[in-house]
């Protein structure tokens, strides 16, 4: 007889149960059952967010080096349990060849975007020539906490493609994801927990993205929400939640698969653009000439 | 100090108003015409140094706002998104030109209308307002190597809604960029403070710009509702209050509109032991009596270490001493008129606060003239971070005064905000400071200074300031696809 | 009076200075728009707080006692003029000022302590100051050992200065801190402070021989070492720009900055001085214009 695996969720390096004490059934393509996934409610998502908020700071300021070798480290641990993946994803329906490529191409995505960590400031920086005696520059810094409902349609797929550029980028996540298709995302968490990212800085639930989307968005510690795929109704709801405390809202509609689906301006997205002046000090008249 | 007979005033030293034109009446600039409102409505815009009536200004209607919106996408799908870049360019760097030329008209007009001193109008604003068109200018013919990791395109019609703190310069913030990326403009200048924008129209219609790329109409908040919910605006640009603000947001969630917004805030501004103290003392009267205060990046909450508290307090008051409130035209007025009565009122309703709440209120006991709109420079000491006049934006010559203990502790009490926009820190000791920059969440920190602004230096805010960015590279951002 | 002693370790703690926000300060000063009959106030106020000066290799009795007779009758053509405040010449000048000046209340001012440069053994010094005292100076304006002061002596150059004020006693003692020198604002405000604390009535920019001089934000860095120092103690210290200011326009601006840093207390020669050479004749130029409402011309205002 097999053993179900019962599918925890993820809240500040922990795997707790849903506070809500719900879980739903996770069946194959032939109805059976494949394991028991919890129901996360609207107290996971409060939970959620608080664990992301406390781990901002930690994240941020963590060396771009080495949230690179964090990111890295989680392709590495991926990889290393590729099979395991691929039984999810075919479990859920996929067949081998499709879940293999599925696999690789989140590796491979994982190790694109680890590669960004400590490139993508560079790009998004300015020095800015100001008319005064001032040196000026300007610089990303993290949103903060995001919020991302994953792209519901895959099951690992989306998921790393939208959590890989905002943790690059030094913010934190709570991210719920695909509703039909949750196994990868929480055995993905067990990857994030052995890759020494630190507690809270992703944050998995599995359950209903409508149910818990709307307390997410209106959550007023969350800075920025990244939905992906998302039908018209959800992301205007979405909008006019973020509304009162200014929340970014990023929508892609991209095909998770391809290759353009992936880009620094995943990064930016969740980037706040920091300038900062200070005099520079002219004594008497000699220059850089000599 | 002895009663000595060497007091020595400045004489009154007023700027010429006789050069500057001003018609009477202003209609709506569309389609590089002068064109009527549709409600044939026009309101006053006064003077709030004498409460004076200036001109009467045209109020755009819904239908109005359509002729214009319309107007807008002709000129961008027929001249300006096919128009060569480096021709767009010569149209911006000629309208740059022509507002130097007319730099002193401009500056009088500002002053007059906004009630700003003529000091800052001369040397800030207008001069600002100008670069910020060279600057643009330069970049209409450079874009892809702006952004060479995707392919730019521009957005098309954008509608922009400027605030009535800094008239021209923020319509010169949103013009220019616009323009720069391939876009075709309508702009509603504030309802207080039409003039410059209108004058600048008129400067745009010399410069031989093509009809429809720059639209300029007038009104008041039903004109701006009308641009932000018309369908054929592509772009919604914003600078405003936070409320207005997330009315926009509103009002374009669902759609396809791109939207950048500058809202308010309540700047920190903090001062560590080790700072060079009488330019921190300089550094906060800049950061609060600026423009009457009336900047969304005032550095409002003083932060101050306490270990040189009084001495601070103490040197401020005194610097306070040496402001001139007055006639905004008089050229050695440092603090002018509050732009209307609305806002005086808004202050004054402060003010009433701060003092329920039981802090404690200097204000310079310098003479304000009998009519128009003054408020004297104020601090209040004795805050706490919870008392109403330290959370809310005063928009007026307002500053709360907090001590502290510690740098984290001031890193706390700074970020502990809905807002983000601007933050300054005062400090001889370089790690320090790059400790406090790096961690203080807002968009615009001055360090060691404060209210610096440049063309090319990018700004804009976190958190409930908005989003989006103003100036530089990154403000052509909001510009592109 | 007798000066009070202070130690060196009294000296207090110099603040750190900005150059870049001073002169971001120095320009609000430089903006305020003087007309009229604050324009006739403020050039009359320079006029009488001149220290008519010179100082050269070259100064012969004949030039210091034309000075001097200048210094008196500075535009006779028109009445109500003030003279200026005081001569300023070298020790072995001093006698032949005396004797063109006997009472008047110009005052005569003598440079000392191997004036520009001040290399000299102390000893040396002293026996300078104490000779132009003996030849009828009033005030003395002595020189810092800058070259100590850049060294890191700092206690040094404040007992020269205590010891020239010993010899001073109550003749008011200005103490030059030839600015250029010292080359940061920070410098310049430590150098500020140990001359006030060791005792100096006046501190001033320059000897006049080493550029840059008396540019405003120096200027200003002194006057707020004054400030604080007034705002501590409640004593005041004169103050005293020289060099590089020929214009009066630019005597303005400075007048300017006196009056919004320390007030109309100071805004008298006992208090503020300039030192300067060819000042007086452009601040007649522009009264006359002031009041005559023509723009004049230099032949008709005399060179002494």
């Amino acid at each position: 007889m097999n053993v179900l695996k019962t599918y925890k969720i993820y809240i500040g390096g922990q795997f707790p149960r849903t506070e809500s004490g719900r879980t739903y059934v996770v069946k194959d393509a032939n109805g059976n059952p494949i394991a028991n996934v919890c129901q996360s409610s609207k107290k996971d998502i409060r939970n959620a967010v608080q664990a992301a908020r406390k781990a901002v700071g930690t994240w941020s300021e963590r060396s771009a080096f080495n949230r690179g070798q964090i990111l890295y480290r989680m392709a590495e641990m991926l990889a290393g349990r590729k099979t395991q993946f691929i039984e999810e994803l075919t479990q859920q329906g996929q067949s081998i060849e499709s879940a293999t490529n599925e696999i690789e191409i989140c590796i491979d995505r994982i190790v694109y975007y680890a590669g960004w960590c400590d490139k993508y400031q560079q790009i998004l920086s300015s020095v800015n020539p100001v008319n005064s005696s001032h040196f000026n520059f300007s610089m990303a810094e993290p949103t903060g906490v995001v919020g991302i409902v994953a792209d519901q349609d895959t099951s690992l797929l989306g998921l790393v493609s939208q959590l890989m550029p905002v943790i690059a980028g030094g913010n934190t996540v709570v991210l719920i994801a695909s509703e039909v298709l949750p196994l990868c995302s929480i055995s993905f968490a067990e990857v994030l927990e052995t890759s020494d990212l630190p507690a809270g800085v992703v944050n998995i639930l599995t359950g209903s993205a409508e149910e818990m989307l709307p307390t997410l968005a209106e959550h007023m510690d969350v800075n920025a929400i990244f939905l992906s795929n998302a039908v018209t109704e959800m992301v205007k709801s979405t909008q006019l939640s973020a509304v009162d405390n200014l929340k970014r809202v990023l929508v892609m509609d991209s095909d998770w698969s391809h290759e353009s689906a992936q880009g620094i301006r995943y990064i930016s997205s969740f980037q706040e653009i920091k300038t900062t002046w200070h005099p520079i000090e002219q004594i008497g008249g000699v220059t850089s000439s000599y | 100090m002895t009663d000595s007979n060497n007091k020595w005033e400045y004489a009154p030293s007023l700027e010429g108003t006789k050069h500057i034109q001003l018609k009477d009446k202003y209609d709506l600039f569309i389609d590089g015409k002068w064109v009527k409102p549709s409600s044939n409505k026009y309101f006053d815009s006064i003077n709030p140094a004498n409460e004076e009536k200036l001109a009467e200004i045209a109020w755009a209607s819904e239908s109005d706002v359509d002729l214009a919106v319309k107007a807008a996408r002709k000129a961008y799908v027929e001249v300006w998104s096919v128009m060569k870049p480096s021709e767009r360019a010569k149209y911006i760097f000629r309208i740059a030109r022509l507002m130097q030329e007319h730099a002193r008209e401009l500056a009088v007009i500002e002053t007059l209308d906004g009630g700003k001193p003529i000091r800052e109008s001369r040397d800030i604003d207008v001069p600002l307002a100008c670069n910020h068109f060279f600057y643009y200018a330069g970049w209409a013919d450079k874009l892809q190597d702006a952004f060479p990791h995707r392919n730019i395109q521009s957005l098309g019609v954008a509608g922009q809604i400027i605030p009535w703190n800094f008239p021209l310069l923020m319509a010169a913030w949103k013009i220019a960029p616009a323009l720069a990326a391939g876009n075709t403009v309508v702009l509603k200048p504030a309802e207080s403070t039409s003039l410059t924008a209108l004058k600048l129209a008129e400067i745009i219609e010399a410069s031989g710009l093509p009809a429809g790329v720059v639209n300029i109409i007038t009104g008041h908040g039903d004109t701006g509702a009308a641009i932000v919910n018309h369908p054929d605006i592509d772009k919604i640009a914003f600078t405003g209050s936070t409320a207005v603000g997330k009315l926009i947001q509103k009002a374009v969630a669902g759609t396809a509109k791109k939207v950048s917004l500058e809202l308010g805030g309540k700047s920190a501004n903090i001062v560590l032991e080790d700072a060079p103290i009488d330019q921190a003392v300089e550094g906060i009267v800049n950061g609060i009596f600026f423009n009457q205060g009336h900047v969304c990046c005032a550095g409002s909450r003083l932060y101050v270490q306490e270990s040189i508290a009084d001495e601070l307090v103490r040197k401020l008051k005194q610097r306070m001493q040496s402001l001139y409130v007055g006639n905004p035209l008089d050229k050695n007025t440092d603090i002018g008129a509050i732009n209307s009565k609305e806002q005086l009122e808004t202050i004054e309703k402060y003010v009433k606060i701060g003092i329920n709440e039981g802090a404690e209120m200097f204000q310079v006991a310098c003479e304000i003239p009998g009519k128009g709109f003054y408020f004297r420079p104020t601090i209040f000491t004795n805050v706490a971070q919870s008392s109403v006049i330290s959370q809310e934006e005063i928009f007026g010559p307002v500053l709360t005064v907090q001590t502290f203990r510690t740098i984290d502790e001031v890193i706390q009490k700074a970020n502990n905000s809905p807002y983000g926009l601007a933050a300054g820190v005062w400090s001889d000791k370089g790690s320090r400071i790059f400790n406090l920059t790096s961690k203080l969440r807002a968009g615009v920190i001055w360090a060691n200074t404060y209210n610096k602004f440049d063309p090319a230096s990018p700004f804009g805010g976190y958190k409930e300031s908005g989003f989006g960015r103003e100036g530089g590279l990154h403000g052509l951002e909001a510009y592109l696809k | 009076m007798t000066a009070q002693k202070n130690q060196f370790s009294e000296v207090p703690f110099s603040t750190t200075i900005d150059k870049v926000g001073v002169e971001e300060r120095i320009s609000r000063f430089q903006t305020r728009s003087i007309k009229g009959p604050s324009k006739i106030q403020g050039l009359f106020m320079v006029l009488s707080m001149i220290d008519l000066t010179t100082l050269e290799g070259k100064d012969t009795p004949n030039k210091v006692r034309q000075m001097c007779y200048k210094a008196q009758h500075l535009h006779d053509v028109y009445d109500g003029l003030p003279t200026v405040a005081a001569v300023c010449v070298y020790p072995s000048m001093v006698n032949v000022a005396r004797e063109v000046l006997k009472d008047s209340p110009i005052k005569i001012a003598s440079v000392s302590t191997a004036f520009p440069s001040g290399q000299a053994p102390f000893e040396v010094k002293k026996i300078d100051t104490q000779f132009a005292i003996d030849a009828g100076a009033d005030e003395i304006d002595m020189v810092i050992s800058r070259g100590k002061f850049l060294a890191g002596e700092h206690e040094f150059v404040f007992d020269e200065i205590a010891a020239i004020k010993e010899i001073c006693g109550s003749k008011r003692l200005k103490v030059i801190l030839e600015t250029g020198e010292l080359a940061t604002l920070d410098q310049v405000r430590r150098a500020s402070d140990i001359a006030i604390h060791a005792g100096a009535d006046f501190i001033k920019t320059s000897t006049g021989k080493i550029q840059p001089a008396a540019t405003m934000q120096v200027t200003f860095t002194m006057l707020m070492a004054i400030r604080d120092h007034f705002d501590r103690t409640g004593k005041m210290v004169g103050m005293k720009p020289a060099g590089g200011i020929s214009t009066s326009k630019l005597a303005l601006h400075n007048l300017v900055m006196v009056n919004e840093i320390l007030g109309e207390a100071w805004l008298t020669n006992e208090w503020f001085r300039f030192g300067a050479s060819s000042l007086a004749n452009d601040v007649l130029m522009q009264y006359m214009k002031q009041v005559t409402g023509k723009y004049q011309s230099a032949d008709y205002f005399t060179i002494d």
